[in-house]
């Protein structure tokens, strides 16, 4: 079973405490904006064979959103971070680094 | 290709079986095709087959990293239906069921078909509104279904429970025309078919590179070295993203695991379909005597092919109540397949931002009981550069002009 650490509470949630939430880092738009911006972050969608960047709610837990950095292939987590961040933390991606030397989600590497 | 037949079966049974042919070749790939498709599952194999039947295109080679009809092909609950609520999915879906009608005669290739009817039942007040619903659509569509009360359920399924607290059946939605199909001889059928008419199913191949010049696809790198092609099909399920990624595009989809379960072999008990979107189960009876249980999606991105335990547990849970035998039952294997799902829970069948490559995928959790239909859309795609009136609105502009084929809402649930 996935298990989570929530960065706001500290508790190492299992799956069942948390709700997906989807893509990480989505640059939101309005109604203003182009069709193309308002498509892409409604609908394209980030779907990587290995690392990725996603958001989580500890649902049953604090309530919080927070960010978690995974592998969609080996299901291992390289850790949690804040959802106040426009970007991952660097010791995250240099974790990451370390195990997949090249790696690259969106504009991140 | 020699006819399978009873005569064949007599006439091998006097030679001691020794007449009997491959169901198809496994060929070197060929240093260029007209049409490549990248991935022998149904939809891939089906796509390859009305590309050769109704177009007569057959310089076609069909390109698969693992082995034919081994990813979600083989993996689902193989339930055919065809009763949804919006009109180009019910088109869609309908031409499939019709399809699998005669597939074993048109393929000569027993798939199995057997339409012993589909009930999906409604256990909420919402639900028997939304079945009523789709029943009315469904009647528009001349898509044969109705709304059946809970004492015909229960003579239909005397195994369930109509009285349960918690999810009471109310009602459902009965396809007498929906049933099952042996999901293995459908690829299988199709392969054979496809070979005879002299393409190349080239497995254990897998794509590692699109190639294009100009804008247009010209050729795949694979293990086995590149191929060139004039168009090119990517028709691989969980593994859109992937492919998309290579040919230099983003799809409105995301891949997650589905699950299923069967349990010990038991005496015949069932022989109807009976969905539970409510609880997100879904139960036949196969023809070996297990019960063929599916569950529902998780909801974080997976390419693993193995699902999380709690919806196992959750969708056996619900089960009980209903079905109140299903708690006395051993389960004999549980497994995951990579479904790739989309905004508005439909597929996509279309042109991509690469020119000459077009795309089959997003069937989500209901690609299996389409393959027919989505293998003749799609083939027509490829053969015309334009999709024909099966496919018109599946392509993904949909999703920049908001024209969704919106059957989340529609089915709620898993379909």
């Amino acid at each position: 079973m996935l298990t989570l650490q929530c960065p706001y509470c500290g508790v190492w949630a299992e799956e069942t405490e948390l709700h997906a939430e989807g893509e990480a880092h989505l640059k939101r738009f309005g109604p203003d904006s182009d069709d193309a911006d308002f498509e892409s972050y409604l609908f394209m969608r980030e779907n990587p064979k290995g690392v990725h960047f996603e958001r989580w709610r500890h649902a049953s837990g604090c309530g919080k959103f927070f960010h978690a950095a995974r592998s969609t292939t080996t299901l291992e987590v390289f850790g949690t971070y804040s959802a106040q961040t426009m970007e991952p933390p660097q010791d995250i991606k240099d974790k990451i680094t370390a195990k997949y030397p090249g790696w690259s989600w969106r504009e991140f590497s | 290709m020699r006819k399978y037949s009873a005569f064949a079966i007599a006439r091998e049974a006097a030679r001691y079986h020794s007449g009997w042919e491959r169901a198809w070749r496994s060929p070197e790939p060929k240093k260029k095709y007209d049409v490549i498709i990248v991935g022998a599952g149904g939809h891939g194999l089906a796509t390859a087959f009305y590309l050769g039947k109704n177009f007569g295109i057959t310089n076609v080679a069909i390109i698969e990293k693992g082995w034919l009809g081994g990813g979600n092909t083989g993996r689902n609950t193989t339930i055919i239906r065809s009763n949804y609520l919006q009109d180009s999915s019910a088109a869609l879906y309908e031409k499939a069921r019709s399809l699998y009608e005669t597939m074993s005669q048109d393929l000569n290739y027993n798939v199995m078909f057997s339409p012993r009817g589909v009930i999906m039942l409604a256990q909420t007040e919402h639900e028997v509104r939304g079945y009523q619903r789709t029943a009315h659509a469904n009647a528009l569509q001349g898509v044969t279904t109705e709304f059946i009360g809970p004492e015909r359920v229960k003579e239909l399924v005397p195994i369930i429970n109509i009285d349960g607290p918690r999810y009471p059946v109310l009602g459902g939605l009965w396809q007498a025309r929906g049933g099952t199909g042996r999901h293995d001889a459908v690829a299988w059928g199709y392969a054979r078919a496809c070979s005879d008419m002299g393409m190349d199913i080239i497995q254990k191949c897998e794509v590692v590179g699109v190639r294009s010049e100009g804008g247009n696809v010209v050729g795949v790198d694979t293990t086995k070295g590149p191929i060139d092609c004039d168009k090119l099909g990517l028709v691989v399920a969980g593994n859109s993203g992937d492919l998309a990624n290579m040919a230099g595009f983003r799809l409105p989809m995301e891949s997650v695991a589905l699950q299923a379960l069967v349990s010990e072999p038991i005496k015949p008990c069932m022989d109807v379909v009976v969905m539970a979107n409510t609880v997100h189960g879904y139960m036949s009876q196969s023809d070996k005597g297990e019960m063929v249980i599916g569950g529902g999606t998780d909801g974080f991105n997976n390419y693993t092919q193995r699902g999380s335990f709690h919806h196992i547990e959750e969708t056996v849970r619900a089960l009980c109540e209903t079905f109140p035998m299903v708690s006395r039952l051993k389960m004999l294997r549980q497994w995951g397949g990579i479904v790739d799902v989309t905004g508005d829970r439909s597929p996509v069948i279309g042109k991509t931002p690469l020119g000459n490559c077009f795309i089959n995928a997003g069937w989500g959790t209901g690609g299996f009981k389409a393959i027919p239909g989505g293998g003749w859309a799609t083939a027509e795609l490829i053969a015309k550069g334009e999709p024909g009136p099966l496919a018109a609105e599946f392509g993904m502009e949909r999703f920049i002009e908001g024209r969704f084929i919106d059957e989340s809402v529609a089915a709620g649930v898993a379909h």
